[in-house]
């Protein structure tokens, strides 16, 4: 009974973390984005600043009608907003945000496997979105979408299979226990690979040729509306939560802090967690989109090699420090 | 055949990134310019142009502004009467009563034509831009609202330091100036006047003295000589005592 309790908790203070923080995300977004080009952004939802922009896009987008076009794969076009946005719920499950043991949702042994391999699942909604739409330019974007999902899957797991090596372990708590501050500059080159293959993963600009909504509308959602939408669209928040969120733990020594260790682990955690955050904002509003060519290029003349070059100089120095 | 390229300095790679990051920063930092219109009014130039103004009292009904107006958005009625005469025997005079002035400000391209061209001044700018409407007959402002328009219109801005001097103004102020001179011309013959006459009373007032002193001299010159006289006889007297 205590046991079923403990876990109903977890889950339950879990999905509140995963519907709250995207939107945060999302309403930071909209601010600094505004500020950035010199405007001030939603200013009415809510009263204050709108804060409740995302709040009433909620309610706007649950009150469209659900269309799903006559020619669409029905039941593959209706599951794919679930298949991009339940992943990400399932890696926070795995992310610990402070070293005790109630800190985690699930401590999972192969930690980094898991949580690689279930976000590799939800760039698939993507997928399944573009081909069951039966559009044209859905088709285009969710081709796009697998291109880039393998050029830059690679690097990713490479520059994770970096910190794993230089901790010993696949563990994600296992490797901020063993985490000192010099691996920051130790895994730099590694983290910096692994956050812009993040962001490519995502599909978020300057990595978004796949909705590229210049070229093909939308890419995979041009035919979504209303619910289902604002899935994908969450999907997205919900991914730079996690992203950012395993950037931290992997590289960035996650509850590890220049003071106040004990018991204050997590706040540490989601501060770089929100540092980040704003990072992939501040990178958004600055660059265009890089050109399907570029992008390509991008990921294996320089990330790849980037990768596996941490990765030897990852085994240099554990082999010379044992 | 192109232009041969400028020499390009060389550039740290990756600059070109930074800068980019640092340029949203920086705006990030400033004020924004977003206008929050329906709650903070806009702070309006001089002379704005937001609706036409119709100081009827001052129109003729001389139709310029109508004739004038590109659009042929003035719509004008008038009629004449006849005014009796003021003086008995005179003639009688007529005169234009303005029956309806009308602009449609759907048509209205704002050029300010009629305004400029109005010689009695019966037409004016005015700030105020919030007149929309849901029906776009509504926009045909009747001389009643082109009235009321007048309120709004704000006094005219300062010229501009340097400019030359409004016609009126200038009139204004030689005849005034003429006036202060005729004004200082006729004081200063006025004390002339009168410093002329104070010198004639002091010589005359000198003469009077004059002519007492002389009366006085020879009033005493008479006493010296009876004196004398007098004095010679007693002397005379004595000496035919002792002979």
């Amino acid at each position: 009974m205590n046991d079923a309790l403990d876990v109903a908790l977890r889950l339950v203070i879990v999905f509140a973390v995963f519907m709250v923080l995207p939107l945060v995300v999302g309403q930071t977004e909209h601010k600094v984005m505004a500020h950035m080009q010199g405007r001030l952004g939603p200013m009415y939802a809510g009263g204050f600043h709108g804060w409740a922009q995302l709040v009433a896009d909620g309610v706007k987008f649950a009150q469209k009608e659900d269309i799903v076009p006559a020619e669409a794969d029905r039941r593959i076009f209706q599951l794919a907003p679930a298949v991009a946005l339940l992943p990400y719920l399932l890696v926070l499950v795995a992310i610990p945000i402070g070293p005790s043991e109630g800190a985690v949702g699930q401590i999972v042994d192969a930690g980094i496997f898991f949580v690689l391999a279930v976000m590799g699942v939800g760039v698939l909604g993507s997928l399944m979105a573009g081909w069951a739409s039966a559009n044209k330019f859905s088709l285009l974007g969710g081709l796009r979408t697998a291109a880039q999902l393998l050029a830059y899957e690679l690097p990713m797991l490479l520059a994770a299979a970096s910190v794993a090596m230089a901790a010993g372990t696949v563990s994600l708590p296992g490797i901020l226990n063993a985490f000192e501050w010099w691996w920051l500059p130790w895994q730099i080159v590694g983290a910096l690979v692994f956050f812009v293959a993040g962001l490519a993963e995502l599909q978020r600009p300057p990595f978004d040729m796949p909705i590229a909504d210049s070229e093909i509308i939308f890419g995979a959602y041009t035919e979504y509306t209303g619910l289902r939408f604002a899935l994908f669209l969450l999907a997205e928040y919900a991914g730079i939560v996690v992203l950012c969120g395993l950037t931290t733990v992997l590289f960035l020594g996650g509850w590890h802090g220049p003071f106040g260790a004990d018991g204050l682990g997590w706040v540490w955690t989601l501060l770089k967690t929100a540092v980040l955050a704003f990072v992939v904002i501040w990178l958004r509003v600055s660059y265009p989109r890089l050109r399907e060519d570029q992008l390509q290029k991008l990921a294996w003349t320089a990330l790849i090699p980037l990768a596996l070059a941490q990765i030897a100089l990852t085994g240099i120095v554990k082999v010379a420090i044992n | 055949m192109a232009a041969p390229l400028p020499p390009s300095r060389p550039r740290i790679p990756g600059s070109g990134l930074a800068k980019g990051l640092a340029v949203t920063l920086r705006t990030m930092t400033k004020k924004t310019v977003t206008a929050q219109y329906p709650d903070v009014q806009p702070e309006l130039p001089p002379r704005s142009r937001g609706v036409i103004a119709l100081f009827e009292e001052n129109c003729t009904v001389c139709m310029l502004c109508a004739r004038e107006c590109p659009d042929w958005c003035i719509y004008i009625d008038s009629h004449k009467e006849t005014v009796p005469a003021a003086t008995p025997g005179g003639r009688e005079r007529s005169r234009n009563v303005l029956d309806r002035f009308a602009i449609d400000f759907s048509l209205c391209m704002y050029c300010g034509i009629c305004i400029e061209v109005c010689p009695f001044d019966a037409l004016f700018w005015s700030p105020e831009f919030e007149y929309a409407e849901t029906d776009i007959l509504e926009l045909t402002h009747e001389r009643d609202k082109l009235r009321e328009w007048m309120w709004t219109v704000p006094e005219p801005p300062a010229l501009d330091p340097g400019a030359e001097e409004p016609k009126e103004i200038a009139a204004a102020r030689k005849t005034a100036e003429k006036l202060e001179a005729q004004r200082a011309k006729e004081a200063q013959e006025a004390q002339q006047a009168e410093e002329a006459r104070q010198a004639e009373e002091a010589r005359q007032a000198e003469e009077a003295r004059q002519a007492e002193e002389a009366r006085q001299a020879e009033e005493a010159r008479q006493a010296e000589e009876a004196r004398q006289a007098r004095e010679t006889q007693q002397v005379q007297r004595e000496e035919e005592g002792e002979e």
